[in-house]
Parts: C-alpha cells; sequence; structure tokens
C-alpha cells in the first residue's frame, strides 16, 4: 500500500510532522500543507527530520501556502516537489490511502 | 494619567494556520483608541507573523500583513521579537516586515518599532507588564 500523508501543523508547534515521518513506510509520500510548510524550510531546527528521511519518503508542500506565509522556494529543503491545488489532488489519486496528522 | 497600564500582547501561533495571528491584531488595534501603555511580543511560531512577502492571493483568504505597517500611527511602537525563536526557525530581521513609526518628540523623525530581545529580556519586559493578553 502506497500512502499519502498531509501534515498542516508547524513543526515548531507540534510534532505531527515528526510523527508522520517515524510512522510512514518506505515508499509513502507527505505532503505539507497550512502551517505544515514550515516544515519545508531549510535551516529550521526541525530542517534535519526531513532531511533525514528523504531517502525512503517522498516530500511534497503546497505552492499557495508557501506563498502565503512569503516563504520562497529558493528557501525549501532540496529534494521536495513544490505543488498546486491540482497536484493535490493528483497525489490523492495516486496513493491508495491518505492519512492526515492534524 | 496614573490610570495608564502597560498592556503586553503576546503573540505565538503562525499566520493564516489559525485565526489568532488576526485576532490579536484586530484586538491591539481596537485597544490602541484607549491611550494605554502598548507593547507587542512575537515569540515561538508568532515571528512567522511578521514575514515579509505574504500573498495569499492563491489560497482566498486575506492578506492581513500590510496591517502591522500601520501599528506606528496608533502610536503602537514597541514591537518586541525574540532572537531564540528566529534563530529556530533560521530567520533574521532582514525576513521581516520593516516597521517604523514616527517618533513625535525627536521631530517626528522615522525609527524602527521591532527590537530583537532575547527569552531572558522577554521575561523582564513580561514581568514588567500590568496587563498580559495573550495569542
Amino acid at each position: 500500500m502506497s500512502q499519502l500523508h498531509t501534515v498542516n501543523k508547524s513543526p515548531l508547534d507540534r510534532n505531527a510532522l515528526e510523527s508522520a515521518i517515524k510512522h510512514a513506510s518506505k515508499g509513502n509520500a507527505v505532503l505539507m500543507i497550512e502551517d505544515g510548510v514550515y516544515g519545508a524550510m531549510k535551516g529550521t531546527q526541525k530542517s534535519g527530520v526531513v532531511s533525514d528521511a528523504m531517502g525512503d519518503i517522498s516530500f511534497y508542500v503546497l505552492g499557495p501556502d508557501l506563498k502565503a506565509r512569503g516563504i520562497d522556494e529558493g528557501r525549501i529543503i532540496d529534494g521536495i516537489k513544490v505543488v498546486d491545488y491540482s497536484g493535490f489532488v493528483a497525489l490523492v489519486a495516486e496513493h491508495e490511502a491518505t492519512q492526515s496528522w492534524l | 494619567m496614573s490610570n495608564i497600564k502597560k498592556f503586553l500582547y503576546v503573540n505565538r501561533k503562525a499566520p493564516y494556520g489559525t485565526i489568532y495571528a488576526l485576532e490579536s491584531l484586530e484586538v491591539v488595534l481596537i485597544g490602541a483608541a484607549f491611550e494605554q501603555d502598548v507593547a507587542l511580543a512575537f515569540l515561538d511560531d508568532g515571528v512567522y507573523q511578521l514575514a515579509k512577502g505574504q500573498d495569499t492571493t492563491d489560497v482566498g483568504m486575506k492578506n492581513f500583513s500590510p496591517t502591522y505597517k500601520a501599528l506606528g500611527d496608533y502610536d503602537v511602537n514597541k514591537i518586541y521579537v525574540e532572537q531564540e525563536s528566529l534563530d529556530a526557525r533560521g530567520l533574521t530581521l532582514d525576513d521581516l516586515l520593516p516597521l517604523t513609526y514616527e517618533d513625535e518628540d525627536d521631530d517626528w523623525a522615522e525609527k524602527d518599532s521591532i527590537k530583537v530581545v532575547s527569552a531572558a529580556e522577554l521575561a523582564e519586559i513580561m514581568d514588567q507588564s500590568d496587563v498580559i493578553l495573550s495569542f
């Protein structure tokens, strides 16, 4: 089963991103949305959590939520793919199940 | 004049994901009409509220970040941002909106409203406040 995990909380405020990554199986995908997009930024206390898991999990971040928060795409951790709303829908359709980490 | 109290608004949430940031800003603007001694503190995820370059066109929400620039006109010019919170998020003062006010005691010279302070300094500011409103 290939699952999609969505995370909508800031990793510096809650442990949703860390928990999602810890419980994601190899080949799963993590999509950061809403305040979860702060987890995609380089140079934060939590950036290592994402870069360490990059080999086993594919990471995506929702572009409109980055833009709303003033986060330039140049400040995103290398390897994370930026998607728009139709990309979000495609990810949900491509995976067998979606799990929301609230 | 002796009934002027020192108000401190404590902001600890990121904008947009929850309503706290916008609500805080609205309360600050309403409170500014009562001529109290007002200060704002931004710490933890609250520092994200002041990020430059916010553009909410694609998410269909109101971008309220330009409103922070109006605070100076309401005599709200003590804006404390915690250094440790910026560091944890890989941010510097350059990533934040330039907030200024005109100092009436100094020939209306334009001055910076934001002061970056340590957690220890912020603790002192909190301790010296009469009323603290948390968001």
